[in-house]
């Protein structure tokens, strides 16, 4: 049986596609058959971040209309097979999801893969509300800034109050914490909101920090997960991050500011 | 210095931007879960006044309003049947309607 998995956080720009793009790669690479989705209807552009824009010729909503099969959309990643992704279409209206077709696409990936990550777009439509309906886990990124807190608060009570699980009155949606775009140094000046802040107003487990960096630009321009750069912080960060939904033990990282000491200097740590 | 600056420096924006926010979110998770219990309430308010008078689910409306420091739950019943109307004054004949105050928040 899959598990579903929703990338979302009300607001826009904060981190979601960046975030499902490694999250999924992370879980194909630790050896699960995983599946990518882009809700963003009107709007995808998984397909840039993931680097396969170029393969798509089908998309979820000719799935759902029965234009193509699941199959002939789905586009297999060139750097790990275990990772599938299907993109979003270009053109149609957001009308064209339906929950019907929706939970009958999910349910046929279901029976091929391990996880199945949905990145919602921005907002509390359509879109966002059928990347989140049939979750069983929520990853809810936001950054330390007051308008994404307030929204993620928003969506989480969208999660705990029209998801399918909430409908049926059954376990609720586990939900996380990726708090994104953190600057520990501006932290320390009290500039920003820090992340015991954060998760003390949204009260979130906290499933890891993802620093500013600028790494993640440059995975983007070239197509390519941040994850896969293990040298950067954010690819670590990440890193942590599958490893810790998938049970490991990790301590946190990326929290405080790097101080660069005389030992560290002399082991060569960064 | 000026003024200005003597309050960013007594006090990180940060920390008012935490203040700020802990008041909005327990303000809007009170607010919303509130707006979840109304139609159950108008459920069974409904089977409660269907058991003395015969009306149907359109002639009951339940409404909750909220200002700065009241909350006021509005129950409008429309009565079809001349039976419940008879020790009515003209005025109020085919509407009957409840207002419960609670002042102060929870
Ligand atoms: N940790 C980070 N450090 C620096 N830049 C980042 C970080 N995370 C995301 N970004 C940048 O922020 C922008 C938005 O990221 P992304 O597209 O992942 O957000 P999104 O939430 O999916 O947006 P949308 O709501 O439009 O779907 C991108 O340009 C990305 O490169
Ligand atoms: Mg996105």
């Amino acid at each position: 049986m899959a598990r579903i998995i929703v990338v979302t956080s009300g607001k826009g720009g904060v981190g979601k596609t960046t975030t499902s793009s490694s999250i999924a790669m992370g879980l194909a690479q630790k050896g699960f058959k995983t599946v990518v989705i882009d809700f963003d209807v009107g709007l995808r552009n998984l397909d840039l971040v993931m680097g396969c824009e170029r393969r798509v010729v089908y998309d979820f909503i000719n799935v759902i209309n029965g234009e193509s099969t699941l199959n002939q959309a789905l586009i297999r990643d060139k750097r790990c097979n275990l990772l599938s992704i299907l993109p979003a279409s270009q053109t149609r209206d957001k009308d064209a999801l339906t929950k019907e077709g929706v939970g009958k696409i999910l349910k046929e990936l279901s029976k091929e893969f391990k996880y199945i990550i949905c990145d919602s777009p921005a907002g509390i439509e359509q879109g966002a509300f059928f990347a989140m309906y049939f979750a069983d886990d929520a990853l809810v990124v936001c950054n330390p800034e007051v308008s994404s807190v307030r929204d993620a608060d928003r969506m989480l009570g969208i999660l705990s109050s029209k998801s399918l699980r909430a409908e049926k009155v059954r376990e609720p949606v586990k939900e996380y914490l990726v708090l994104s775009r953190y600057s520990p140094e501006r932290v320390e000046t009290g500039e920003m909101l820090s992340v015991d802040d954060v998760q003390e107003i949204l009260s979130l487990p906290l499933l890891g920090v993802i620093p500013e960096s600028s790494a993640i630009l440059n995975a983007s321009n070239s197509g390519t997960p941040v994850i896969l750069d293990e040298e950067s912080n954010a690819g670590q960060a990440y890193s942590d991050i599958v490893a810790r939904y998938l049970g490991e033990d990790r301590p946190q990282r990326f929290i405080k500011k790097q101080k660069i000491g005389f030992l560290s200097k002399l082991f060569g740590g960064r | 210095m000026s003024l200005l600056d003597y309050f960013k420096r007594s006090k990180p924006s940060a920390s008012i931007a935490r203040e700020r926010l802990q008041i909005l979110v327990a303000h809007e998770r009170a607010s919303i879960t509130q707006a979840a219990y109304l139609p159950q309430l108008k459920q069974e308010l409904l089977a409660v006044i269907q058991k003395y008078f015969n009306v149907n689910e359109e002639s009951v409306s339940v409404n909750l309003e909220q200002d700065d420091n009241n909350e006021i739950l509005e129950l409008n019943v429309v009565f079809p049947d001349e039976e419940a109307n008879k020790n009515q004054p003209e005025e109020r004949k085919g509407k009957y309607n409840a207002r419960v105050n609670r002042t102060g928040r929870r």
